[in-house]
């Protein structure tokens, strides 16, 4: 257990504490490397590559981009919502999301 | 009087080298990958700087600020709620709360669900109940959510499965019957890997880790390549992990091709280029680590065939490094001064992905 959160803490971009998660998704949607995903996402977010592991900079962007944080903050989207809101940001389709809004279609 | 700096043995034991002797083991390390793989070894530049880092004094070290990268995840939340005397701490929770404990507790950048057995072929009777998981996680978590397993290709041969095992076969000298058994077995890899997943993709997976490709040998590598290609063509955007079982392909069959390509004997930055054309999305690339070597010479050879891998990839690379791979020592608990240090030196001089 505490071999990965000791890669986390050496090497992670934290998840959704930063923006870890994003940076995933587009090397798993788009085949991207590291350092062109890092690019595309700090674009889209309009930060610097070096704040996307910056938890104080990414806290206030998650919360205003509705995209999801680690604390249970009243009425911010979570889980799919937040998925969804992520979608938009990063121009991509989300498996899980798609089958949500087929089942309210 | 001469400095010694405390490293690590690859079973975990603390030693202390000399800045000679450690510079010696790294020499070692480095040239040991590069005769087998045939691959550059480390330059003076980079045994410089990964003698450096494990010579760091502090227990912990980390990267520089803005080079960190994702950590995916295999085995999912079987570290928290599972014991089998490995990795796992019997915590006793759901699979739901593992994997949220990950995203918002522990900071992961992926997450993955798993079955307690960790294969792909018992998951067969119970995928209704993963299926069911899946859609609970999914409708909770943010990250990158996978369903990850084994190909775990042994499970297939007798007296766990139909077809009768190879090596007892070749033991008798039926070399033909062996290579036939083997090719049936990796037939129902791939269809049974296909058939599980078009469920949990029905039910809102964003991907799939395949977690020790090739743990069985090169049969076991062919049946995941194919249900890589075949997973690939039925579903375009999800999301393919394929990570290794070991730096080398064990040649168990010996004349099964992908691509034209003999799957025998590959070494990580021969494996690259077939995972990336089989369709995935990451490669995991895998060094074992030598439990009678130091820590230096283990993390130096793996660090050499990382780069390889990394360079020869079109696809991010992330680095399997659990225990007993990537430099890490072999043990369930493996030190954090050995762990980070590792983490470091694969992003740093590997130029890694992520992990």
């Amino acid at each position: 257990m505490g071999m990965p959160i000791s890669h986390i803490m050496a090497s992670g971009m934290t998840g959704i504490r930063a923006a870890g998660d994003l940076v995933a998704r587009m090397e798993f949607a788009k085949n991207m490397r590291i350092g062109e995903a890092k690019e595309y996402v700090a674009k889209k977010l309009g930060v610097e590559k070096a704040e996307l592991s910056d938890e104080y900079v990414m806290r206030e962007i998650r919360e205003e981009l509705d995209i999801g944080v680690i604390t249970s903050v009243p009425r911010a989207a979570k889980g799919i919502a937040a998925k969804m809101n992520i979608e938009k940001l990063l121009d991509i389709k989300i498996n899980c999301c798609e089958k949500f809004r087929k089942q309210i279609e | 009087m001469a400095i010694d700096y405390a490293l690590r043995m690859g079973d975990g034991k603390k030693i202390f080298l000399s800045k000679d002797q450690l510079l010696e083991e790294i020499e070692a390390g480095s040239a040991d990958a590069a005769d087998l793989g045939e691959i550059p070894s480390l330059s003076g530049d980079e045994l410089a700087k990964l003698s450096e880092i494990l010579m760091m004094p502090g227990k912990t070290v980390s990267v520089e600020q803005g080079m960190e990268v994702p950590v995916t995840h295999d085995i999912g939340t079987l570290r928290i709620d599972g014991d089998q005397g490995n990795s796992g701490v019997g915590i006793p929770s759901s699979r739901l709360v593992g994997c949220m404990m990950h995203e918002r507790a522990f900071g992961s950048d992926t997450m993955e669900l798993g079955h307690i057995d960790y294969s792909y072929k018992p998951v067969k009777p119970v995928v209704a109940n993963e299926c069911q998981a899946m859609e609970v996680c999914q409708q909770n978590m943010i990250v990158p959510m996978l369903y990850g397993a084994m190909p775990n290709m042994g499970l297939y041969y007798t007296p766990d499965g139909p077809f009768e095992n190879p090596g007892d076969l070749m033991k008798a000298f039926k070399i033909q019957e062996a290579w036939e058994s083997m090719e049936h077995a990796a037939e129902h890899l791939t269809r049974d890997t296909v058939w599980v997943m078009q469920r949990l993709f029905a039910s809102g997976a964003d991907g799939i880790n395949f977690d020790t490709t090739g743990a069985a040998g090169d049969a076991d590598m062919y049946g995941t390549l194919h249900a890589i290609e075949a997973l690939r063509k039925e579903f375009p955007n999800i999301y393919i992990e394929a990570g290794m079982a070991g730096e080398c392909v064990l040649g168990m069959h010996g004349q099964l091709e992908y691509d034209g390509k003999t799957l025998a004997g590959l070494w990580p930055h021969e494996q690259a280029p077939l995972i990336e054309k089989a369709g995935a999305n990451v490669f995991g690339p895998v060094c074992n680590t030598n439990t009678s070597k130091t820590s230096a010479w283990n993390l130096a050879r793996a660090v050499t065939f990382m780069k390889a891998a990394v360079k020869a990839s079109n696809i991010p690379c992330h680095v399997d490094m659990g225990m007993g791979v990537g430099g890490i020592p072999m043990l369930e608990t493996p030190p954090i001064d050995a762990v980070t240090r590792a983490s470091k030196a694969m992003v740093e001089i590997a130029g890694v992905d992520g992990i």
